[in-house]
């Protein structure tokens, strides 16, 4: 018996138990794993400018939201209950009445923005280094808006100083603020949903920004409904009432 | 009394041999796709809710602040900042940034989104200050968190 066993060499590990080690890390990896991924309200800020000097706004151009310290509405001057906030948003991207108050709505017509490109072209190429800049991100905006034309056709464009500004009070609740974010975010992914719809038979959250074919798609649509939000300089309310 | 017995001999035990291999497999799973949390929340924090939400793609480029009232009641009530696994002043989160910043390569920097994770009930002079802090150290990209739902 000793015999047969030296012969054989050491016998074989038992891996029976291997199953239960297994499980046990198993075990710790599933209680230690976190699926979710972190949602939210994506946003950028604005950079700090040093010497800001107060600019001339369109008061029709702006969209002005404040929210009070008892965490109430104040839309272009007006009480407004947060379910009305998204609808009074819609109206003012679209202006569809023509309102006077409402921001002026250009319409962005093909020739002219071919006479402006080709205007743009003849400037850049005589430009001075300095000026250069200039004349290329206006070539770049007008390459845009005839790429967006060709999508979509002819559309009406926001004027450029058109935003929606939104302000709180000190006191206001962090959860009210993501509120009125949230109407206002929707407001606008609505009307882009419906344009997308509309013309290309996919909802905009449907474009895909890593696919190239959707790309010039969703930069038309951006265009047209651009999302400008203010994060207004915080400004002391009381003092301004 | 024969089928009886041909039954009792018929199907042998099923082979446990390959179970080790598939709880492997599991186990392999869960380790990759694990993500172990990585701060000590000092603060309570509860998310408000929200439903335009944007996910955030990829977690190596996100850094976290926690805002909320302390866990431990002794601190008092008033909503504190946690950056990392402390309590921080307003004045530390131009260091934290560049921390963050330093952290990865150059051309990531600009693509790092700061995630807000605000609890509810504070006010918003606090998340302005904060939100100015941030301005200022040139962390433009913010994210505020909230739960899914409503």
């Amino acid at each position: 018996m000793l015999k047969k066993r030296a012969k054989q060499g050491p016998g074989e590990i038992n891996a029976g138990s291997m199953a239960d080690i297994a499980f046990l890390l198993l075990i710790f990896f599933l209680v230690t794993t976190t699926m979710d991924t972190d949602v939210g309200i994506l946003r950028l800020l604005p950079p700090i400018v040093e010497d800001q000097k107060p600019q001339e706004i369109n008061k029709r151009n702006v969209y002005e939201v404040l929210v009070n310290d008892a965490d109430q509405l104040l839309v272009e001057g007006e009480f407004l209950d947060l379910k009305e906030l998204r609808s009074g948003a819609r109206e003012f991207m679209t202006n569809p009445n023509g309102s006077l108050n409402l921001p002026e709505k250009n319409r962005v017509v093909a020739s002219f923005c071919r006479e402006q490109l080709a205007l743009n072209k003849g400037w850049l190429a005589s430009a001075t280094d300095s000026s250069k800049a200039q004349f290329e991100d206006a070539v770049k905006k007008w390459e845009g808006k005839l790429n967006a034309i060709e999508l979509l056709g002819e559309f009406s464009e926001l004027p450029n100083d058109a935003l929606i500004s939104l302000q709180t009070g000190s006191k206001t609740s962090y959860d009210m603020y993501v509120q009125v974010q949230n109407e206002l975010e929707s407001a606008i992914r609505e009307l882009r949903d419906e344009l997308s719809q509309e013309k290309f038979g996919r909802k905009f959250s449907e474009l895909d920004e890593k696919k190239e074919e959707d790309q010039p798609k969703i930069k038309a649509i951006r265009l047209v409904y651009p999302q400008r939000i203010s994060e207004a300089e915080p400004v002391d309310l009381t003092k301004k009432n | 009394m024969s089928r009886f017995k041909e039954k009792k001999g018929g199907t042998p035990a099923i082979s446990t041999a390959s179970l080790p291999d598939i709880i492997f497999m599991l186990l392999f799973f869960f380790m990759v796709t694990t993500v172990m949390r990585e701060v000590d929340l000092k603060v309570k924090v509860v998310l408000p809710e929200a439903l335009e939400v944007t996910k955030l793609e990829d977690k190596a480029l996100v850094d976290y602040l926690y805002i909320g009232p302390p866990m431990d009641k002794q601190m008092g009530t008033e909503p504190l900042l946690q950056l990392n696994d402390q309590f921080a002043k307003l004045e530390d989160i131009d260091q934290w940034v560049k921390a963050g910043n330093e952290r990865r390569l150059e051309v990531l920097v600009p693509k790092i989104t700061r995630s807000l994770k605000v609890d509810k009930e504070t006010y918003m002079k606090f998340v302005t200050d904060v939100k100015q802090e941030l301005r200022k150290s040139n962390a433009l990209k913010i994210n505020y968190s909230t739960a899914r739902g409503r």
